[in-house]
């Protein structure tokens, strides 16, 4: 696995709130109505989760099953995990109308932890976090880019396209520095 | 003179002196003190020069309305002009310099133009300067330029950062004296969510300084309370130092904080700009005096009576030793009462009121000032500073009665709301006649979607002044019912007063200031309406009134008023000019936010991306991706580097990062379908494992995009899009999914970044890949325009065999966290071949030389798949795709288009690119006809001549024909026509 590499390669930066890029993570699209037989069934039997509610996200170990859109769901399992994957997502959907690709290297994904983590988003996103809840998943953007994020494990994971993860990494570095604390 | 005081000011620190320098001189103030207080306190009361006359100009003001008294503000890095001294806290080792002036503040040559104003009366630049029309560019504009302009422009980068956040809220309340604070309270303690924001330091506003009692208790501790009350309140948030600076529909809000603006390079952002969604805002922004309009109301010296009096309360700073006080109102004698409680001189308060009771006259009396009924000033004496008034009646011409020696003027004209944040978003005024204001009619706000009132004011805003109705009327505006009880003295009513005195004559009215920054008078305004000017609008552009920085805080009423009295007409008809966004000004940096340096703009990088960096690659912007143009060795011009990287991919073997291309994945039972109807040839018939070339149209016919579209197995297909194109045509296709076709089973998904996408091109492709080794990629195995999946060198590849170079090529997919590997490992199996990386000029001159057209190049929006001969790709079969209808309609199905040609000089030289062809005659508007254009045109290091596509009417009839072409100069070359494939026109270089 020595030549797979993250798009920043773990890059950190410590302000008044630590901001660190993770991965690579195993992302895979599952596009599918939430209808369809054994939708549910396929998400559990990948993540451990359930199949997520409009607008939420949930969250199993280190797995992950996100709301994206009412045809979209984001799934998130160990990136060596994610040809064994989509292999049970095939044999579990067969016949049904779906799509499940791999995006796992598509995508940058980041941590912005400490107390103060969400004022770090509150400079970058158009998010009113008062009125966002634990398990909630919020796509929305970072300054100029696409970009969804949720509560995790007492901070933030931040997902983006791989092709901005500098740009992002940026706007995280200056939105963290020490002395900028809103509140 | 202007100087501290021994005792007092509420808001400075005397143990904490803080030194500052104004033009050079070092000057000391005191923490909390404003720049304009510590000024004042230094006797510097001659702080600037006026725009257009260059008078010399003093402090006026205590707040955001200033208009004199603008500096240069810091040096380097943080040098920023037309920074309000009035506003600006001052912080140790500040430095400063006046404005517009030269050569010195003290002696500024420009002040000529005062002793010519009767020579320079409004519209005298758009009377005298429009003949001769060159002289305006040439002689008129650089003059005007050199003597007029407010501060200087900055000349290094920036050296602050700035930020931008976003919050949300039930209700933002702007302003916090008592009626923000107080509306505070009452929406706080009824559980809404709410931002509380004052554009100053400190909390209370001014009613500290005038001596409220609140509750029984003086306002400085009922703020205190209030405060403290606030502060413990997890609902409601509280800013200072932050400008609401407009409202907009839904609850929008702009604020400016001015986080570091006061201690400097301390590592906190300077700015930061606060993008508030509020449910609804309540406008307490309080009101703003007025000044009088008499001869020499703007020589240094000259105030504004409550300004003078901020100055002796918070920073214990008089302005003069002996203070003649004028007003129409009660008001102003507060200042005077408290000058003379501060044990200063006030020779005389001139009231223009014929009577005067109430209250506070009759305390002024009792403290033995001299009161003057019914009596104005005639004419402020003094140059750089005042010396004395000239006394007249207010209702004369201007008679001087008596002399009485001064140095400085107190003058209160009443008071106007600050309505801005009510009328940005379209809240109606209504005239006060007793109060001479205009104030918000509650009948009439703007509006929220739905119906309800976006703003609401409070208190002074409301066009309230008494302490006591403040609070009620702010307590209201929250929705609650009980208000705390304020005392104070009974006054009596203001009168109106426009000009002082009433009948002044022509000299008089010449030296009545309105809006001091842009140097019109009252004469300026009644010229313009002698001239016509009736609507308040025009009149605002033709004299400038109100269009400087200060956006006519102190002179739009008094101006529209003498527009009003010169026109006949009542006030209300007259109207205001409109109130727009930002308050005050702020600054490009807060807009900006984050968005300079590497942040600026979002740079898409390839997998690759540091590889191409460390190899001195030079970039171009695509999209928003870099893409590598050229590699340059050392001692190579771009361009030699480009032929260098063609020449060694036709002969040995290039390496092109082609990751950048779209790749969106379509899949479902109806795929096939959908395919058929987005391109103009047949995609679902194709067979599993190959690859098609198709295009893309829009309803209108025009191509949009082309690419090589793969089967990847019974339902699934993957289409390749250019670069610039992926994000549009995954739209594009979501679109007809969603809007049109919904019950069409189709999924689709952008796996463009997915891959690192790698072309591998030339003769000796094969051998890399081989040498790599773990997949059979023969001619056998993998056929052109075929795909496999496999194991290569140890990666997980995809290889397609397609080509854009006309050479042996395949474009092999990764996973994008490989591909930096997987280059470095092609790089390592080429070089024994002779492999070199190749750019984007690179990969353009190698198509153009086989004729393969370029989106964007060949194409620009108005042309069809059949303007470039790409007939053949064109479904006949098919019952529609998008686009065919718009094909058949007359203009594009007209043999006379113009079509794509190969192009060649007879000499071999390059054509410009932009080469037109030139046609005999002229069109309808006089211009040369023309019968074709250049779309590509390069050097072929190849064939070493100079090869070109274009479309050109007839097309490929005339080929042989020779025609002339434009260069730059406008002289012509000749072009001979031909086939568009320069370069083994039978493929059987990538067919190995």
């Amino acid at each position: 696995m020595s030549k797979v590499a993250s798009a920043l390669g773990g890059a950190r930066y410590d302000g008044f709130a630590h901001v660190r890029e993770i991965g690579p993570l195993g992302m895979i699209s599952l596009r599918a109505k939430p209808d369809v037989t054994g939708l549910a069934e396929a998400v559990t039997a990948v993540t451990g989760c359930p199949l997520p509610a409009q607008r939420r996200v949930e969250l199993a170990g280190g797995n992950v099953a996100g709301w994206m859109s009412p045809d979209e769901y984001l799934l998130i399992v160990p990136y060596d995990g994610v040809k064994a994957a989509l292999a049970t997502l095939a044999e579990k959907l067969a016949g049904q109308h779906h799509l499940a690709v791999d995006v796992s290297d598509a995508r940058a994904v980041f941590r912005i932890e400490g107390d103060k983590a969400a004022e770090v988003l509150m400079k970058l996103a158009p998010v009113d976090h008062a009125t966002l809840e634990p398990g909630e998943l919020r796509r929305s953007r970072a300054a100029q880019v696409a970009a969804a994020f949720w509560q995790q494990d007492g901070g933030y994971t931040l997902v983006c396209f791989r092709s901005v993860a500098g740009y992002v990494m940026g706007l995280l570095r200056h939105s963290a520095q020490s002395g900028a604390e809103l509140f | 003179m202007s100087t501290r005081l021994a005792k007092g000011g509420r808001l400075i620190d005397r143990a904490a002196p803080q030194d500052f320098t104004f033009n050079g001189k070092r000057l000391r103030g005191f923490k909390g003190d404003t720049l304009a207080a510590a000024l004042l306190a230094n006797d510097q009361m001659l702080v600037g020069r006026s725009f257009k006359y260059h008078r010399p100009r003093g402090i006026v003001a205590s707040g955001a309305e200033e208009p004199n008294a603008l500096v240069n503000m810091g040096e380097g890095g943080r040098f920023e002009p037309n920074q309000r001294t009035t506003t600006t806290e001052l912080f140790d080792g500040l430095t400063c310099t006046s404005q517009n002036h030269f050569p010195s503040l003290e002696f500024d040559i420009g002040v000529l133009n005062n002793y010519a104003a009767r020579f320079l009366p409004a519209g005298f630049y758009y009377k005298t300067f429009i003949h001769p029309r060159a002289a305006w560019k040439h002689v008129f504009e650089p003059i005007i330029r050199q003597s007029a302009g407010l501060g200087k422009v900055p000349k290094d980068r920036d050296a602050d950062r700035y930020e931008q956040a976003y919050a949300f809220c039930d209700l933002l309340i702007t302003g916090g004296g008592i009626a923000g604070l107080q509306a505070a309270l009452t929406a706080g303690k009824a559980g809404k969510r709410v931002w509380l924001m004052e554009q100053t330091a400190h909390w209370g506003g001014r009613a500290p300084v005038d001596g409220v009692e609140i509750d029984g208790t003086p306002a400085e501790a009922w703020v205190k309370n209030a405060v403290q009350a606030l502060e413990a309140m997890e609902n409601v948030t509280m800013r200072l130092r932050c400008m609401a600076a407009g409202s907009y529909d839904h609850g929008y809000v702009l604020a400016d904080e001015k986080v570091a603006d006061h201690t400097p390079g301390d590592g906190r952002p300077r700015h930061r700009l606060w993008r508030i969604r509020a449910g609804q805002i309540i406008a307490a922004t309080g009101a703003i005096e007025r000044p009088l309009s008499f001869a020499g109301n703007d020589i240094p010296g000259v105030m504004l009576a409550a300004a003078m009096r901020d100055y002796l309360v918070n920073w214990a700073v008089a302005p003069g030793d002996r203070t003649v006080v004028v007003t129409n109102n009660d008001d102003a004698y507060r200042t005077a009462i408290a000058l003379k409680e501060a044990g200063l001189e006030v020779p005389v308060i001139l009231d223009a009121r014929a009577t005067v009771t109430g209250d506070l006259p009759a305390k002024a009396r009792a403290l033995g000032i001299r009161v003057e009924a019914g009596k104005a000033i005639a004419k402020v004496k003094g140059g750089k500073r005042v010396t004395s008034v000239a006394i007249c009646a207010q209702a004369g011409q201007g008679a001087v009665l008596e002399e009485i020696a001064c140095d400085a003027v107190a003058m209160s004209g009443g008071w106007s709301p600050v309505v801005h944040l009510w009328s940005h978003c379209g809240g109606k005024l209504n005239w006060d006649a007793a109060q001479a204001h205009f104030a918000p009619d509650p009948a009439r706000p703007p509006l929220n979607h739905d119906g309800s009132a976006l703003v609401v004011t409070a208190g002074a805003a409301s066009g309230v002044l008494l302490a006591g109705d403040v609070l009620a009327n702010a307590t209201a505006a929250a929705g609650g019912d009980v208000a705390p009880v304020a005392s104070g003295p009974v006054e009596a009513a203001m009168e109106p007063v426009w000009v002082m005195p009433q009948g002044a004559t022509i000299d008089l009215r010449m030296k009545m200031w309105l809006d001091y920054q842009n140097d019109v008078k009252v004469s300026d305004v009644q010229l313009a309406a002698r001239e016509g000017y009736s609507s308040v609008e025009h009149t605002k552009r033709y004299t400038t009134l109100g269009m400087a920085t200060d956006q006519g805080k102190l002179s739009n009423i008094n101006g529209l008023a003498v527009l009003a009295d010169s026109l006949s007409s009542p006030i209300p008809q007259v109207g205001t000019t409109t109130f727009r966004p930002p308050y005050t000004p702020v600054t490009f940096g807060a807009l900006a936010g984050e968005a300079r340096g590497d942040i600026f703009q979002p740079l898409r990088q390839t997998p690759i991306h540091a590889w191409h960096e460390a190899h001195n690659a030079y970039f171009e912007p695509v999209g928003l991706w870099r893409r590598p143009y050229c590699y340059p060795r050392p001692g190579e011009t771009h361009e030699q580097a480009v032929h260098r990287e063609v020449v060694n991919t036709r002969t040995n073997v290039g390496l092109l990062d082609a990751s950048t291309l779209g790749k969106i994945i379509v899949k479902g039972p109806d795929a096939g379908k959908f395919l058929d109807m987005l391109y103009t040839n047949v995609m679902s018939n194709l067979g599993i494992g190959k690859c098609r070339y198709g295009l893309m149209c829009s309803e209108q016919g025009f191509l949009s995009d082309d690419g090589v579209v793969a089967r990847i197995d019974e339902d699934t297909w993957l289409c390749h899009t250019t670069s610039g194109g992926a994000d549009r045509i995954h739209a594009w296709m979501e679109d007809w999914l969603q809007c049109e076709w919904w019950d069409w089973q189709v999924y689709t998904a952008n796996v463009t970044e997915q891959f690192a996408q790698i072309a591998v091109v030339g003769p000796n492709a094969r051998k890399v890949l081989e040498k790599l080794g773990g997949m059979d990629v023969s001619k056998e195995a993998l056929p052109f325009m075929q795909w496999a999946d496999g194991e290569m060198g140890g990666f997980r590849v995809r290889a397609y065999r397609i080509s854009f170079s006309g050479e042996l090529s395949y474009e092999i997919a990764v996973p994008a966290s490989e591909g930096r590997a997987f280059w470095d490992a092609l790089v390592t199996a080429g070089a024994e071949f002779g492999m070199m990386p190749y750019g984007t000029e690179g990969l353009h001159v190698l198509r153009a030389e086989k004729g393969f057209i370029m989106i964007g190049d060949e194409t620009d929006g108005t042309v069809i798949p059949q303007d470039l001969n790409l007939g053949w790709a064109i479904s006949k079969k098919k019952a529609d795709y998008l686009g065919k209808r718009g094909q058949e309609r007359p203009f594009l199905a007209s043999p006379d288009r113009w079509k794509l040609v190969g192009l060649e000089t007879l000499d071999g030289s390059v054509i410009p690119d932009g080469s037109i062809a030139p046609a005999p005659g002229t069109n309808a508007n006089g211009q040369r006809n023309t019968q074709g254009r250049v779309t590509s045109t390069y050097y072929s290091p190849t064939l070493k001549r100079g090869i070109a596509m274009g479309l050109v009417k007839g097309g490929l009839s005339r080929v042989g024909e020779t025609i002339e072409m434009t260069r730059l100069d406008g002289s012509t070359l000749q072009v001979k026509i031909v086939d568009p494939v320069f370069y083994d026109k039978e493929g059987e270089k990538q067919n190995v």
